[in-house]
């Protein structure tokens, strides 16, 4: 099943089962949304249902807190996480703030999807990861769908909580076929172990997963290394104790992430490891990453500026030949 | 109707006068801290709007708690707020900027300008979608108004049909600017002409207050759509206790404070026969008592416990209506 009819999937079996549902955003109606993923849902429950809002999107999370306060359950849609920086006084400010700030009287029923990351030459100011940004926030969920499985399930169940939630989809996913199976229960707090392994422990997320899936056949195959590749549906929470179990295991760690290094989600997760299991390693912890670089037009350029296949590949390799792996 | 209604604002205002002033001598006494905005001068525009409006939701600024006592949330548990005990109305963990009370539709307090605007346009279009008439009340100040959400919020409530009625309480101060300097349109009403019906009425006098939002909410009931008044008012503190308000002239405040709102109530009331001597007596002594309660419900509450720190973050709770 296409990433994107598993988002809408989701949509149209919550809107189908909860009247309180309701979309909002810029083109998700009339439209059919920039990626198709509310598409038909308009012609289905009609325009009270799913609004089509000017391009505001400071007043379009605002609106959806309101509405969430008052019982609704809405999901907002960011048209991109770049154009998220808009909302940032709703996002930082207000959403992870009202419940606790009101002593826990508020309930705030609300997602607010966006796609990121490097599509193909959109150049620096649509072509961002954010989401460590958000992950730093006390009070929100952030949440992220690396295939249909976690975009169907993932944000069905982000729409059945009554708490916050962010919920990133990669532009690059969309398009993307996934073998997809209806689960009977899922744990979007879960890490997923994707690929049992010996010798290292890989964590991801978004569509690095999927790059981080392909070289681990190429390392199988051609140095034996054995890769265990982790998912993380959940960058906040994130579910640290899947992670140390494994790198008990393994012994080493990666972390594949597109967002500029420093201070991203790997500087987050090799610190608890080496923290945690200093005396577990085998090597230190190895951070694979996007350059400190805005993403540039010029295709040679953008593809030197975030990790490709090719490049995790040589990287793991390199580092686990000086730590004797 | 006059004599009931001035009796109600006499009360309120009066309530929200002492409150705030025993407030600050409790702010300099160290019992409460942080940021503390009072709205003296400004109780008119916040009790005439509350009544007016009656049924509905509210949505404020931070300048909040006189909006709180006249929407009816007892003194007791937003003076224990300010002193951040745990028997506050916000379990003390929001303060004088956020009080809460959603059992009385009162959803705060937010202390980023024009934050709350589109919250209030959200809670309306859900409160039509679920066929409710009573619409929502938002207040902010003269600041707000050249703010992009101000701007994003009207036309997203005037697109949508959203009844909200936008009440902006010009103070003519945001912190330490005059307003003549922060705004191109001196007359900040017009600002929201071409979107909703728009007035400007005397934010000094409680009644011509009361009857704007009476008449706003009948226009919203009716046609379900949002309006807009301006309230000219002036605060006679500082803007929070941090500011000493010296910025304005002696004469300015001296001239404004000549319309103290609370004077002109009394007043009139008393000149036309509204209200007694021996009335607004026994309405004085109540509101003293009531403070006295409130001051001592707040020195004895105890502090929040060590387990309140994690506690109100996320609600973990999950609904099971979508199977």
């Amino acid at each position: 099943m296409l990433y994107r009819e598993a988002l809408n999937l989701a949509l149209d079996h919550a809107m189908e089962h909860d009247h309180r549902v309701v979309l909002l955003g810029e083109d998700v109606g009339f439209y059919g949304g920039n990626y198709k993923v509310t598409e038909g849902l308009y012609a289905k429950y009609g325009a009270k249902r799913v609004i089509d809002t000017p391009i505001a999107e400071n007043s379009i999370v605002g609106t959806a807190i309101g509405m969430a306060m008052m019982g609704l359950r809405p999901v907002a849609e960011i048209m991109t996480a770049n154009f998220s920086m808009l909302a940032m006084d709703q996002i930082v400010n207000q959403m992870p703030k009202l419940r606790y700030m009101s002593g826990g009287k508020l309930f705030l029923p609300l997602v607010v999807r966006m796609p990121q990351g490097v599509a193909k030459q959109l150049a620096a100011q649509h072509s961002q990861s954010l989401e460590h940004f958000f992950a730093s926030i006390p009070g929100l969920y952030v949440f992220c769908a690396s295939d249909s499985i976690v975009a169907y399930h993932g944000l069905l169940q982000a729409i059945r909580m009554d708490d916050p939630i962010l919920f990133l989809e990669h532009v690059l996913l969309y398009g993307l076929d996934f073998p997809f199976e209806p689960l009977e229960s899922f744990d979007p707090f879960r890490a997923r172990v994707l690929k049992e392994g010996r010798d290292v422990t890989v964590v991801s997320y978004l569509k690095m997963t999927h790059d981080v899936l392909k070289v681990s056949q190429w390392l199988e195959e051609k140095e034996g290394i054995s890769c265990e590749v982790i998912d993380l549906p959940s960058l906040r929470p994130i579910d640290f104790e899947t992670i140390y179990g494994s790198v008990k295991k393994t012994k080493r760690l990666v972390v594949v992430y597109e967002a500029p290094k420093t201070l991203g989600l790997g500087a987050e997760v090799s610190t608890r490891v080496s923290e945690e299991l200093f005396y577990f390693l085998d090597a230190p912890p190895l951070r694979i990453a996007g350059e400190e670089v805005p993403i540039p037009y010029n295709r040679k350029l953008e593809l030197m500026a975030i990790p490709t296949p090719e490049k995790i590949y040589t990287q793991i390799v390199q580092w686990g030949r000086r730590h004797g792996l | 109707m006059s004599q009931t209604l001035a009796e109600k604002f006499y009360y309120l205002m009066k309530l929200g006068r002492e409150f705030e002033l025993r407030c600050k001598e409790e702010y300099l006494k160290g019992n409460i801290s942080g940021f503390l905005h009072l709205a003296v001068g400004e109780e008119a525009v916040h009790v005439g709007a509350v009544v007016g409006f009656g049924k509905g939701d509210l949505f404020c600024p931070y300048r909040e708690h006189v909006l709180a006592l006249a929407r009816g949330i007892d003194p007791k548990l937003i003076m224990a707020e300010m002193f951040g005990k745990v028997t506050g109305v916000s379990k003390g963990k929001g303060g004088s900027m956020h009080l809460y009370e959603p059992r009385l539709d009162f959803y705060g307090g937010n202390a980023i300008v024009a934050a709350h605007l589109p919250h209030a346009v959200g809670a309306g279009y859900a409160r039509k979608l679920m066929g409710e008439k009573a619409g929502v009340l938002c207040i902010f100040g003269d600041g707000a108004t050249n703010n992009g959400t101000f701007f994003e919020s009207l036309n997203m409530a005037a697109l949508l049909e959203v009844p909200v009625l936008f009440l902006c309480e010009n103070n003519q101060y945001a912190i330490g600017t005059h307003v003549s300097r922060s705004s191109y349109l001196k007359d900040l009403f017009l600002k929201a002409r071409d979107y909703m019906p728009s007035v400007q009425v005397d934010g000094m006098d409680v009644f011509e207050v009361y009857r704007a939002v009476v008449r706003a909410k009948e226009y919203m009931e009716e046609q379900g759509k949002p309006y807009f008044i301006e309230a000219l008012t002036y605060r006679f503190e500082g803007h929070s206790m941090a500011d000493k308000g010296d910025y304005r002239s002696p004469r300015e405040l001296e001239m404004f404070r000549r319309r103290d709102p609370l004077e002109l109530l009394l007043k009139r009331s008393l000149k036309e026969g509204w209200l007694t001597e021996e009335q607004v007596r026994l309405i004085d002594q109540k509101v003293e008592r009531l403070i006295e309660e409130s001051i001592e419900f707040a020195l004895n509450s105890p502090e929040p416990s060590e387990e309140e720190l994690y506690s109100d973050l996320y609600c973990g709770v999950c609904s099971d209506v979508i199977p």
